[in-house]
Formats: structure tokens, C-alpha cells, sequence
């Protein structure tokens, strides 16, 4: 290293990195998270379902997504948003999405693919016996669903889905590659300006690194006191 | 809204001159597979060594291995590929950190993308071969040690023969894993499949068919080595062992 390590330079960059970075990234994060679960939900209720009308399609749309790379699907939805959103309203012209409401449709969509596996996996967590009861009580599918069975699958898999949460967290950063300035973007972006790598990409490392190390240890806990009261 | 496909582009000459677009997509597709399996190589190795030493009964070797885990873990795999690739030349001797920087392209980021991968799917494979130990009845180590089997004669002849073919089926789907990951190379100038889906999109503007053939790519190749995989699996599998419970954990 020429010039040594420059803590300075993080200081002044900070403010910016976390008020338009961490920002972008957490709500990105959450958005998506709120978004792919529900999703997700729906798609392992098509997967498990007698129809396979609607098995087939979810079972298929799973697959594809987790067959491909992120990256890939990044690039795909970045072009591809535009024409749906055309073909929805009618224009004749692609519309202009921006970069924000892009990057939270492909992130839901991709990580549905995700949480359905996860929610699949907890729906049949649930002895049969408790759907039967449900049947025999007048329920329908979905008084079932709701009142049964999906509280339960919910419960079992929260560690799961946190855990899946912590790597959709990580996974934002890949949002570099359309040039989307969340926190990695940020620190890139001075990285690049200051020519200050070094000391950009380290510090972004530690802030990753003690988000989802702090985030970990959380769902440990979680994890440990909800396996006593089972 | 219509978009004008054209699917002819792959037979026209790419940007590069070496051949068609089909053919500079297929060339990607072979740096994609080549950078994983160097990868798979090395995570296979360092992960097997991690993933056993942390079963042992020493608590700081466990403690060491852990900590190597939750740094690679807890890391975004684009941020450690930039480490990789900007940050650790500085921090080496001045004429190793050039020779680094100086190596011609596509080793000067295949090298890095190499390590990086590897290095980040190593825990992924600790974690998969420390879970096929402690799967294992706690007996086993007993008996063994009782046979008059050292620790680590215990571990050579009873508990690895056993845990390898135990974690096979989850280290299928982490070598699915290295290739998928191995798209985020692209970011430090490899010119693998997606990198070169990216390029021939920006030269030819046929978007949707430049991604498209990428994702048929990746299709094919995952298809290929689940089936692969499928027969040893099957070759390899341990009565009553497998199949019988797989554990969901998250993953991408």
C-alpha cells in the first residue's frame, strides 16, 4: 500500500454510505422478504395442492428460478419489467421502472422460489390428523389454512425463513451489477471517486459482516427458545 | 407491446471475432464450468479439513473453525470477490501484489474469482460434513476408541467412511451452488456465461435472446449434473441412511 490506511476517509463517507446505502439495502431487504414470503406461501400451497393445474406451474417457476443464478435473474427482470409493465396498462412503449420498484419485484420473485421450499417443508411439518380435524369441524381449505396449519408451519420454520432473510440481506449487494447504488454501490462509488478501495471494500466487509453475524446470533437464540417450549 | 425477436443473432459473428454469438456463449459457458470446479476443488479440500476439525474434542481447534465459518458465512460473496480482487494484492508484499495485478487476462480475474469461490463455498462444505459427523451415532466414536483405535484411526476407518457418503446429496446441490455463484465473477471482469450473456446484449441489443440462451445454458448443465449425481448418489448411498429425513435449511 502506497499511502497507508486512511481511517478518515470512512469517516467522511459514512453519513452517506448508511443514510443512502444501508437504506436502500434494508428496505429492499424487507420489502422483499415481506413480498417473497407471501409469495412463496402461495406457491408451496399450489405445489401441494391435488390440482395439478396448479402444482405443475409452481413446481416448474420454483425450479427455474433456483436453477438459474442471481445475477442472471437480476438482468433479466432489469429489462424484462419494463415490457410487462407495458403489457399490463397497454402501452405501446416499454415503461419506465425505476431502479428501486425493479430490484424489489426480481428480489420478491427469485426469493419466493426460496421461502416456498421453506414453507412447503413447514406446511408438511403438520401431522395430517390436524387438517382431517379441521375438515371435521366444518372448515374449509382455506379456515384450514389460515386457522390451522399456516400459524403452525409459520412457527416451526421462523428460524428458517430469518435465516433465509439474513442471505437475501447479503444477496442485495449483488444489485451492483445494474448499478443500483445500495450499500455496496455506495462504497463503490467513493471507492472509485477517492480511489480509496482498500479502505472502502474493508469496511463494508466489517459492516456486512457485523449485520449478519449480530443477525445470526438473534435467530440462534430465537431458534434455542422456541425448540424448549415445542 | 410486442418486442421483435430475432433469433438469427446467434449465427451472425460476435463482437470479438472469434466465431458466432452461439459460439461465444458456449465458450462462457466452459470459463463458468472451469472456474467452478477449480473452485469445487478447493472447497472440497479445505472444507472437508474445516468441517472435520470442528467436531474434534478440542475446543480452540473447534473454536479456530468456527470462526473461519462465520467470516466466510457472513460476508457477502460480491464483497468478498472484490476483496479478493482489489483489497488483497495491496495488503501483499509490493512485488507479489504486481505480479498479481500485472497476470494477463482472463487469469488476472480468474485467479481471484477462483479463491474467492472457493473460499466461500469451503464453509458451505464444512457445515455439510461437521453436520454428517455429529449425524452419526455418538457409539461409533466410542466403540472405535474402545477397539483400542486412536482419535484419529476412529475417524480414518469409522466416522469419514460413513459421514462422505452421508452428505453426498447436500453437496450436490452446493456444487450447483459454485456454478450459479460463480455468475458474480462477472463483477471482476471474467468473462463467464452470464458475463458474456451481458456482453452480447450491450453489443446487439437482443436482450431477451442473449438471456434467454444463458438460462437454457445453466438449465442444461444443472440438468446434466443432477443426473450425474443421481447415479453415484445411488451408488454410494448407505442403507437406511439416506433419504429417510432431509433437513430444510436456507440457502440460494
Amino acid at each position: 500500500m502506497s499511502s497507508g490506511y486512511d481511517f478518515e476517509v470512512i469517516e467522511r463517507a459514512a453519513p452517506y454510505l448508511f443514510r443512502e446505502g444501508m437504506t436502500f439495502t434494508l428496505t429492499l431487504t424487507g420489502l422483499a422478504m415481506l413480498g417473497g414470503v407471501i409469495f412463496g406461501t402461495l406457491l408451496a400451497m399450489m405445489r401441494l395442492s391435488r390440482f395439478p393445474l396448479l402444482g405443475l406451474p409452481a413446481g416448474l417457476y420454483v425450479n427455474l428460478m433456483r436453477s438459474v443464478p442471481l445475477v442472471l435473474v437480476i438482468f433479466w427482470f432489469y429489462f424484462l419489467v419494463p415490457y410487462i409493465g407495458a403489457w399490463i396498462i397497454g402501452a405501446s412503449q416499454p415503461v419506465q421502472v425505476g431502479a428501486f420498484l425493479s430490484c424489489v419485484i426480481t428480489f420478491t420473485l427469485f426469493e419466493a422460489a426460496y421461502y416456498c421450499e421453506i414453507m412447503r417443508a413447514g406446511i408438511q411439518s403438520i401431522p395430517r390428523g390436524q387438517v382431517a380435524a379441521g375438515q371435521a369441524l366444518g372448515l374449509n381449505y382455506w379456515q384450514t389454512m389460515g386457522k390451522i396449519v399456516l400459524p403452525q408451519a409459520f412457527r416451526n420454520m421462523t428460524p428458517v425463513l430469518l435465516t433465509q432473510t439474513i442471505i437475501l440481506f447479503q444477496d442485495t449487494s449483488l444489485v451492483y451489477v445494474i448499478s443500483v447504488t445500495d450499500f455496496l454501490g455506495a462504497a463503490a462509488k467513493i471507492a472509485n471517486r477517492d480511489y480509496r478501495l482498500v479502505e472502502m471494500y474493508t469496511f463494508a466487509a466489517a459492516v456486512y459482516f457485523v449485520t449478519s453475524l449480530s443477525l445470526s446470533y438473534i435467530v440462534k437464540r430465537l431458534q434455542a427458545k422456541m425448540a424448549i417450549i415445542r | 407491446m410486442k418486442y421483435d425477436w430475432q433469433w438469427s443473432v446467434f449465427f451472425q459473428m460476435a463482437a470479438d471475432g472469434s466465431g458466432t454469438w452461439l459460439h461465444y456463449l458456449v465458450i462462457g459457458l466452459v470459463w463458468s464450468l472451469a472456474t467452478a470446479l477449480a473452485a469445487w476443488v478447493l472447497a472440497l479440500s479445505i472444507g472437508s479439513v474445516v468441517g472435520t476439525l470442528r467436531t474434534i474434542p478440542v475446543p480452540w481447534v473447534v473454536r479456530l473453525g468456527n470462526g473461519y465459518v462465520e467470516i466466510f458465512r457472513n460476508i457477502p460473496l460480491l464483497v468478498q470477490m472484490f476483496l479478493w480482487f482489489f483489497v488483497l494484492p495491496e495488503f501483499l508484499p509490493q512485488d507479489l501484489g504486481d505480479a498479481i495485478k500485472q497476470m494477463p487476462p482472463p487469469w488476472g480475474s480468474y485467479v481471484p474469482a477462483v479463491l474467492c469461490l472457493g473460499m466461500y463455498t469451503s464453509v458451505r462444505v464444512a457445515e455439510q460434513v461437521r453436520a454428517g459427523i455429529q449425524s452419526l451415532p455418538r457409539g461409533q466414536t466410542m466403540a472405535g476408541t474402545a477397539l483400542g483405535l486412536t482419535l484419529p484411526q476412529a475417524y480414518r476407518y469409522v466416522l469419514l467412511p460413513m459421514a462422505f457418503r452421508i452428505v453426498m446429496p447436500p453437496l450436490t446441490s452446493e456444487f450447483l451452488n459454485i456454478i450459479k455463484n460463480s455468475s458474480v465473477a462477472l463483477t471482476i471482469g471474467l468473462l463467464e456465461l452470464t458475463g458474456r450473456a451481458r456482453a452480447m446484449q450491450e453489443f446487439t441489443f437482443k436482450v431477451f435472446e442473449a438471456f434467454s440462451a444463458a438460462t437454457v445454458l445453466y438449465l442444461l448443465i444443472n440438468l446434466v449434473i443432477v443426473m450425474l449425481m443421481r447415479i453415484v448418489e445411488r451408488k454410494l448411498r448407505v442403507p437406511g441412511f439416506i433419504g429417510s429425513t432431509t433437513q430444510v435449511t436456507a440457502g440460494h
